[in-house]
């Protein structure tokens, strides 16, 4: 070879195909699975500070998420993840059409997942509970805010869908409550001694809700935007070299079944106990 | 030396086999096995939101008991037949194992720490 001058080969990083005489696994196989135990300990942190928050609490809020909503987006991740198994084997049957469709499936799942998500969230956004000055609490949806409102000028006036309770731990529990009735209340500002939508500094129960659900839901954008990939300009490999693609297609469903499995446990811990 | 090989050299001695072509697969066959799976699942959810609405005489604890053994067979479900884990190599085992040591011990010491507060103070 001359001087100064470089021959570069083809290099290619091994066990991506073939598994590994010692583990018996490819390598990004081993990889995923490194990472998803990094993720039960996460996960698994952040649910051990539920059950130390929740034992320590006075009083636990019920009945405060739509089971409808929770069971839907139980039901599509559950649907988006049989959709990622088929089509991974779609691939090692070697029918790329169908892997096609199946993965468009799993992305259509996750983006109304993120939806009703989305949803969720802006109804809790918009929920307000407002502490009044003579003991007594309004509690519901926003419905407007007069032009004049001014919670620091004490000007104008705030209308919420919702009820006035002189207690306010009837607004714990509202599974225990039958047949409320929710009407228009319009509260005058001056007679508003504290006002907060529900938040995650609403109370422990909203942190826990938005923490553990905003990073799932993080985890599903995250998968989401790798399935994307893979689907779209990833898709190429496919021509090149079939089971690299195919073992890329079984790692992103990998992570895409874990966070499937977090959904499990996250649904009945906040929507049903 | 480099570990890395060319794509020629890559290709020409394999110690050990693809995957791909290690367990011959069905569609079909997987097709109504992913059928059972979701039944399962769906079944699983209703079963929980069922219990969830049970009468007031069965106590929260126990509820939340039904519930979550009810969850962890749901979980059974989608790792041991979605993510293959009824059927897995020896290292993944051994690497769960692993986790599962170091979670039960994230949440012993959560619950150790419930009993664990500084001296002169109490517990409301």
């Amino acid at each position: 070879m001359e001087a100064g001058t470089f021959r570069i080969s083809k290099m290619e990083i091994p066990y991506a195909i073939q598994a590994r005489p010692d583990t018996g696994l490819y390598n990004a196989k081993v990889g995923i699975w490194l990472f998803l135990a990094s993720e039960v300990m996460l996960f698994g942190g952040l649910f051990s500070a539920y059950v130390l928050l929740r034992v320590g609490a006075d009083q636990w809020p019920h009945g405060w998420l739509n089971v409808t909503l929770g069971t839907a987006n139980t039901i599509i991740l559950a649907l988006s993840a049989i959709t990622t198994l088929l089509a991974w084997v779609a691939c090692k049957t070697g029918q790329f059409g169908k892997f096609k469709f199946f993965h468009a499936c799993t992305l259509l799942c996750a983006l109304t997942f993120l939806g009703i998500k989305s949803y969720e969230y802006h109804d809790k956004w918009i929920h307000y509970e407002i502490k009044l000055k003579d003991g007594t609490f309004a509690d519901g949806h926003l419905v407007e805010k007069s032009p004049d409102f001014d919670l620091a000028k004490k000007t104008g006036t705030v209308t919420l869908h919702g009820r006035i309770v002189t207690d306010e731990t009837l607004l714990y529990d509202l599974r225990a409550q039958k047949n409320v009735e929710l009407k228009e209340v319009t509260v005058p500002t001056a007679d508003i001694k504290q006002m907060e939508n529900y938040g995650p500094w609403h109370n422990t129960y909203l942190a826990l809700y938005f923490t553990l659900t905003g990073l799932h839901a993080l985890h599903i954008l995250g998968g989401s935007i790798v399935i994307g990939y893979i689907w779209g300009p990833g898709r190429r490999l496919w021509k090149k070299n079939p089971e690299q693609f195919t073992n890329r297609v079984e790692v992103s469903g990998l992570f895409w079944h874990f966070v499937d499995l977090v959904w499990i446990f996250l649904f009945p811990v906040l929507y049903l106990t | 030396m480099s570990e890395l090989k060319t794509a020629e050299q890559h290709n020409a001695p394999l110690t050990g086999k693809s995957e791909l072509h290690e367990h011959p697969v069905d569609f079909n066959n997987y097709l109504r096995r992913c059928l059972f799976i979701f039944i399962a699942i769906v079944c699983a959810t209703s079963l929980m939101i069922w219990i969830s609405y049970l009468p007031e005489h069965y106590s929260w604890a126990e509820k939340v008991a039904m519930i979550l053994a009810v969850a962890g067979a749901n979980a059974f479900v989608v790792a041991g037949f979605l993510m293959h884990l009824i059927s897995e190599k020896k290292m993944i085992y051994t690497l769960l194992v692993f986790t599962v040591f170091f979670v039960l011990g994230l949440f012993v010491l959560t619950i150790c720490a419930t009993q664990d507060f500084p001296t002169g103070t109490t517990f409301r």
